[in-house]
């Protein structure tokens, strides 16, 4: 599996730590039912995911990576930074 | 029709001419008391239960492709009772038990092989945690020896136990632990069922699950609408997906869990060996091949396959630690689909639907624990209550944060385990 990195280019997958769905964070006030949703429950899809991995032994960026869990091809990927799921404060 | 070493004998002199099929090949009926979603070990296991136990034989396992054809046949055969934390240490003590008799139980070969396992320590810290460990298993009443490093090396003078970043100091050792044959585990309980009047139907995929008003009514399937009182999951890898066909969300990732064999050497290794370096774990088939895996690969997946960095991860840690396997030729490699909760832990427990059961979770580790988990679904479904040993499997323990059973202390996050 090779990752695209949007800053460094098409990167072996070695170099990548993977954190898993990339999920907008509830806002710190949110309730239990959120907060367990968001940490523990997932569509767990078959096809394509978005997830977050990071760039460890390159640039240190996060991306977004959209990635199918049955191919295992990666369909587009975009910097973290980009992609609002911070949530508020 | 029963098997005894009479009756082989006499069927090899009579040209093996008077072997029937092991099960029938029925057709669905309409209507079910009990329908179990799945076919691989949990879902046969259960279904042999609830008809021996609880004397509830109008029950029928659908199984989307061959019994058998799931994780139940693809991953590396190992069986111990080994656990530390409550919860799981009294389930899997309780399992192996069932192992123990499972082959009179079953009248069939499944081959169980108590040849002990043994885990490796590398340094001050990680003895300790055995230490402890091993304190942990005999409280439950089970077994478990504390080897130093020369009698570790007399029983397995095949491991490197000099080598410069992790030597090997010595290992906890559990002597009821072993292997069985994974194939005729599922074959065994196929059988089982059948015979007790259980309806095995294969190339049945479940499409949908009835929910009205709060209550289960059947499924949808490739062959048709079958309604049942209760329906319980045992789709294993694809139980996210099932439980989403009732409109549930589970604390479910499914991952990928590679494994490897390779070609078939004399006898050199005589029991299971897993190394706290790299996760590694190795025994020798009868057959004479080494059977060896190591970590997930760790993104989600639903490809039965997986990636090279941890074919590599494998093979290095392999050679590191076994140097001498380094000659021996990889036959085979292939990938299953785990169902990876946060805790690493499993799930028995009510759906939240009414005569909807829940049987998932069981991360890589979900083969041992396949006697005692159709024993201990069978009594969930067939009483409503949990079963003694299985009182902890809670789906609750997420959301609320009590009772996570964190084996591996990583902490309780998809990504940990
Ligand atoms: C490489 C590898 C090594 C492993 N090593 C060990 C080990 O050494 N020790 C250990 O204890 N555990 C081990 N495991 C884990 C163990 O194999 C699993 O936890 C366990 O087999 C899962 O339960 P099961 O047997 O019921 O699953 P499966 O055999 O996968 O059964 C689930 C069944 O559900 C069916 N199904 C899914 N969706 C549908 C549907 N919609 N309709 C109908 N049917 C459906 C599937 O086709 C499948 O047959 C390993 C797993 C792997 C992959
Ligand atoms: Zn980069």
């Amino acid at each position: 599996m090779r990752i695209i990195c949007p800053i460094c280019g098409d990167r072996d997958r070695r170099e990548f730590y993977v954190k898993g769905a990339a999920l907008a964070r509830p806002e710190a006030s949110a309730t239990l039912e959120d907060w367990h949703d968001h940490v523990n429950l997932r569509d767990n899809p078959a096809g394509e995911i978005k997830e977050l991995w990071y760039h460890e032994m390159g640039c240190s960026a996060w991306i977004e990576v959209c990635r199918s869990t049955v191919s295992h091809e990666i369909v587009s990927t975009r910097l973290a930074s980009t992609a609002d799921l911070g949530g508020k404060r | 029709m029963r098997f005894s070493g009479w009756r082989v004998l006499k069927e090899g002199l009579t040209g093996n001419k008077g072997w029937a099929p092991h099960w029938r090949d029925p057709e669905p009926q309409p209507e079910y008391d009990v329908v179990i979603i799945g076919g691989g070990g949990h879902g046969l296991a259960t279904a042999y239960n609830l008809a021996k136990e609880h004397g509830i034989t109008n029950v029928a396992v659908l199984e989307k492709g061959y019994l058998g054809g799931g994780n139940v046949g693809r991953n590396t055969t190992i069986v111990r009772a080994n656990y530390y934390l409550p919860g799981n240490s009294e389930f899997y003590s309780h399992s192996l038990k069932q192992w123990e008799g499972l082959e009179e139980e079953l009248n069939y070969n499944v081959m169980m092989s108590q040849r002990g396992q043994i885990m490796v320590y590398h340094n001050d810290g990680q003895r300790d945690a055995m230490v402890r460990r091993g304190n942990a298993i005999i409280n439950q009443g089970d077994d478990a020896e504390l080897l130093n490093r020369e009698a570790l090396r007399k029983l397995v003078p095949i491991l490197n136990y000099d080598n410069a970043r992790f030597p090997i100091m010595g290992g906890l050792l559990q002597r009821r632990a072993g292997t069985a044959r994974h194939d005729a585990v599922a074959w065994g309980f196929a059988r089982g069922a059948d015979q007790r009047g259980v309806d095995l139907i294969q190339n049945c995929e479940v499409t949908g699950i009835d929910v009205e008003n709060g209550k289960v009514r059947g499924v949808q399937t490739s062959r048709g609408v079958i309604r049942a009182k209760k329906v319980a999951l045992a789709a294993a890898g694809r139980s996210g997906q099932v439980a989403a066909m009732a409109g549930l969300r589970l604390p479910i990732e499914s991952h990928v869990l590679q494994a490897f064999v390779s070609e078939g050497i004399k006898p050199v290794l005589n029991h299971v060996v897993s190394f706290a370096e790299g996760h590694l774990y190795v025994s020798q088939s009868d057959k004479g091949g080494l059977v060896f895996g190591s970590y997930l690969d760790f993104y989600s997946s639903y490809a039965a396959r997986g990636n090279l960095p941890m074919v590599e991860h494998t093979m290095e840690t392999c050679v590191s630690m076994v140097p001498a396997l380094a000659k021996a030729k990889v036959l085979r490699s292939w990938g299953g689909i785990m169902d990876m909760t946060p805790d690493g832990s499993p799930i028995i427990d009510h759906s939240g639907i009414e005569g909807l059961y829940l049987n998932c979770g069981w991360c890589y580790g979900g083969f041992k624990a396949i006697p005692g988990s159709g024993n201990a679904y069978a009594h969930l479904i067939a009483t409503d209550r949990p079963h003694g040993a299985a009182t902890k499997f809670k789906l609750d323990r997420f959301r609320s944060g009590q009772g996570l059973m964190d084996e591996e202390g990583t902490g309780a996050q998809h990504n940990l385990h």
